[in-house]
């Protein structure tokens, strides 16, 4: 089933062409690494499908993106809606500055929900499936910035579960964490998996090879080679992408 | 001889330096000291409690919470009129606004605290005052309610530009966060940015609360000089300021009583705004810890 | 799904309350100004300018006015700038770490809060009094010098913590001693900075009314000051005086007076933000 299509899209900051004719369909409940040297464009295609780029200044996009059939960057499409269904996990740990608790039912309480057995059950739902509910469920009123790098990360996917979403983009969510860190998200986007469309952006090839489906390789904002993981990591097609892989540039 | 002339420049340049500690030393001894010979002839607890101010009358009374209540009406409607606006404006340049139009804005806004402050004393007294007396049947040509009004424009962008500093430092991701689950721009400002910043946010109006204690020239000109003890806006107040004023304005003799009330009132109005400003350093040092 | 229509509501309304909030300050000054300009612009000629003060309205001029805002302005600077100057290169580039800078930093800091009236109690018992220079110009003029020795204080040391290090690793490298550096390379480097700092703190000095008032600045001086031992007055105590009197001939040359001060700190204000911009254009390092 396919979840994600995104046909001729291009991208510009100001005069910049940032991604030029990129074409891609990501199927349902899988995981989609994007890979290539920074300034690519890899990041800012991933936050084209929930429109993160709205708010610069100077963005422009052609194109479509396509999300459960439905074109997101109509007019009429909700943006808010969107990003309740296109959840995003960031390279930097990003917390609010307020209790864990708190941080977890930020989603739902900007919708409205107020309804104290609800949110807790949201709250101990989304904490188990971020698997960090052992190490927080007798501290959830104590401040999210008193949690290690990952743990606040493991914090941060848990705050994107609890609206249930369909679809998580993360953006090099494990760049800023230790090796420890690092191995207990990738387990967890292993276990998102069957639920969740994932799209990851990663600097870390082995990640990409260890943890993706798919792997799609960017390099000067165009998609160079996208295939199964496996086979372009041992039998890349375009010579730029194996440079790139055999780490002769980057 | 090189060597000489190095520490020479040093030392010139530390006295200057030292300069500045001399003033603040200047300020509490002057204050202080003639104080404390008003305080010889006045009891502190007269002071403190009795209700009426009238040193410059026949029967005298020296007590002064007429002055403060006076003082505390007009600033707390200036911070009732520049809260609000200077918070709204600091959200929406730091939230909504583009940055062309916030790097415009700014500099215009500061304009508001450029203007010398007798001028919005007139501006009281002949624009805003005969303004409200159509809204407010009976209201004097002095009162605090004016005056109050348009100290609140001077502080606006003492609240508006704190503020806004303090809002834009927060880190990039935290608003990201807020937009990734789905948030409208009013959401993550109320529900995150101002939250988060908010120690700065407290800062800007301490400080806008020390500034319009001890702003003059706006009540001197435009709230009257009755001191009484009221919490109306309508009525004619005098503020700790404008008896300063209108002491200085008349004939009294060095080393009287009547003199040295004008220091009593000083050093009332110094320890208030000392505190405040404290206060407001204290909150900022608390609140960089937090972030670094 | 109405939740998101109603979030978007509010997000919109606060967009428009916004851009209210921001220009409704802004438009006020602007009525005033224009009031203002309606008021007083007709009142503005050569004798209104060149006129001693009069107790009838139509004879009263600004000229000594005008005069002793000039000499306060003059005196003020030279108190002010070579202390402020002075003290900001000591915090910046000698007394980092020591104690007494640390002390003066807070201590700054603190005085830049003190309401203006106090420097003016401060004035009147040390210069007026002890130094005995009497309701003067230079009693004036140190009181209005220790008032923005902060702010110029403050902006001297912006400016040099601006200057690269490199530039202070340069001159040391070619053997100068620390004064050369900041004599020859530092000082320089940081003069727009500073120039703009001391620009902004003397255009307060001269829209101050409160501090002069309570050392004695008249209201009502018949003649121009020659030295700075004289008594004097100020446009804006001009001003004032005017202002608190009942008649309307004397509030259309309160006006006319405003509009004299407004222009002198406007074009102050316009020079130090013309000032900071050129400064910053340069200094991309």
């Amino acid at each position: 089933m396919k979840k994600l299509l995104a046909n001729k899209v291009d991208a510009y900051y100001g005069d910049n062409h940032v991604l030029k004719d990129i074409n891609l369909e990501i199927k349902e409940n899988s995981v989609t690494a994007f890979i290539g040297p920074s300034g690519c464009g890899k990041s800012t295609f991933l936050r084209m499908f929930n429109r993160m780029n709205d708010y610069i200044d100077g963005f422009r996009k052609e194109g479509q993106i396509i999300i459960d059939g439905k074109e997101i960057y109509k007019k009429k499409v909700k943006v808010e809606e969107l990003r309740q269904n296109v959840g995003m996990v960031f390279q930097k740990p990003n917390p609010f500055p307020k209790s864990i608790y708190e941080n977890v039912v930020y989603g739902l309480k900007i919708q409205g929900i107020k309804d104290k057995k609800v949110l807790a059950e949201v709250v101990e739902k989304s904490l188990i499936q971020a698997a960090l509910w052992e190490e927080v469920k007798d501290s959830l009123n104590k401040s999210a910035l008193s949690l290690s790098g990952g743990q606040q990360q493991r914090l941060c996917i848990a705050r994107t579960l609890a609206v249930e979403p369909s679809v998580i983009l993360m953006d090099e969510p494990a760049s800023a964490l230790d090796p420890i860190s690092t191995s207990k998200i990738e387990e967890l986007i292993d276990s998102l998996k069957e639920n969740y469309t994932i799209v990851i952006v990663t600097h870390n090839m082995q990640q990409a090879a260890r943890i993706s489906d798919k792997t799609a390789f960017f390099y000067m904002g165009e998609l160079i080679e996208y295939d199964n993981t496996k086979d372009l990591f041992t039998h890349p097609k375009n010579e730029r992408t194996e440079n790139y892989i055999t780490g002769r540039f980057g | 001889m090189r060597k000489t002339k190095e520490k020479i420049i040093e030392a010139l340049l530390s006295f200057s330096g030292l300069i500045t500690i001399l003033t603040t030393i200047g300020i509490i001894w002057v204050l202080a000291s003639e104080s404390f010979s008003f305080f010889r002839e006045v009891s502190l607890i007269d002071f403190l409690t009795d209700t009426e101010w009238t040193p410059l009358f026949t029967q005298k009374h020296y007590g002064i919470l007429p002055l403060l209540s006076g003082t505390f009406l007009v600033t707390m409607i200036a911070v009732m009129v520049a809260m609000p606006i200077g918070l709204s404006i600091a959200i929406y340049l730091s939230d909504y606004a583009h940055r062309k139009f916030r790097d415009t804005v700014k500099p215009m806004l500061e304009v508001l605290a450029a203007v010398p402050t007798v001028v919005y004393g007139f501006f009281a007294l002949t624009v805003v005052t005969p303004f409200l007396q159509n809204i407010i049947p009976g209201l004097g040509s002095f009162n605090a309610l004016s005056a109050g009004i348009v100290m609140g424009i001077m502080i606006i962008p003492m609240v508006s530009s704190l503020s806004e500093d303090a809002l834009r430092a927060l880190p990039k991701s935290l608003r990201e966060a807020s937009f990734g689950m789905g948030a409208t721009r009013f959401q993550t400002a109320f529900k995150v940015a101002v939250p988060a910043a908010s120690s700065g946010i407290v800062v800007s109006i301490i400080l806008a609360f020390a500034r319009a204690i001890g702003e003059t020239m706006i009540v001197a000109i435009a709230a009257g000089q009755q001191p009484i003890l009221t919490m109306d806006p309508r009525d004619a107040v005098e503020t700790i300021t404008a008896y300063i004023v209108q002491v200085s304005l008349g004939d009294v003799q060095h080393g009287s009583l009547e003199y040295k009330t004008i220091f009593a009132a000083g050093i009332t109005l110094f320890v208030f705004t000392f505190i405040l400003n404290n206060i407001s350093f204290w909150v900022k040092k608390r609140y960089q810890e937090k972030y670094e | 799904m109405s939740k998101i229509k109603s979030n978007r509501l509010k997000d919109n309304a606060f967009k428009y309350f916004g851009i209210f909030c921001t220009f409704i300050g802004l438009v006020m000054l602007a009525i005033f100004i224009g009031n203002i300009l309606i008021e007083g612009l007709g009142r503005i000629d050569y004798d209104f300018l060149t006129n001693l003060p009069s107790r009838k309205a139509a004879k009263a001029g600004i000229l000594t006015a005008w005069t002793g805002t000039a000499w306060i302005l003059g005196l003020t600077a030279i108190i002010a700038i070579p202390l402020g100057v002075a003290a900001g290169v000591y915090l910046e580039e000698y007394g980092k770490k020591n104690r007494l800078a640390s002390i003066v930093e807070i201590n700054i800091a603190n005085l830049a809060g003190v309401p203006s009236i106090i420097y003016g109690l401060l004035g009147l018992e040390i210069f007026v009094r002890i130094l005995n220079f009497g309701g003067s110009l230079l009693a004036g003029a140190f009181t209005l010098a220790l008032l923005i020795l902060p702010i110029i204080i403050v902006a001297t040391r912006e400016a040099l913590k601006a200057v690269p290090d490199s530039l202070r690793q340069a001159s040391y490298g070619m053997g100068a001693t620390k004064w050369q550096t900041i004599q020859y390379q530092i000082l320089p480097a940081a003069s727009g900075g500073i120039l703009t700092g001391i620009i902004l703190a003397l255009s307060r000095a001269i829209g101050e009314t409160a501090p002069l008032i309570v050392i004695g600045a008249l209201a009502y001086v018949p003649f121009v000051a020659k030295t700075p031992m004289d008594e004097f007055t100020v446009l804006p105590m001009q001003i004032f005086n005017w202002v608190s009197r009942p008649q309307h001939e004397f509030v259309i040359n309160a006006a006319a007076g405003i509009i004299i001060l407004l222009l002198i700190t406007f074009i102050l204000n316009g020079i130090a933000v013309y000032l900071r911009n050129k400064w910053q254009k340069k200094v991309n390092w």
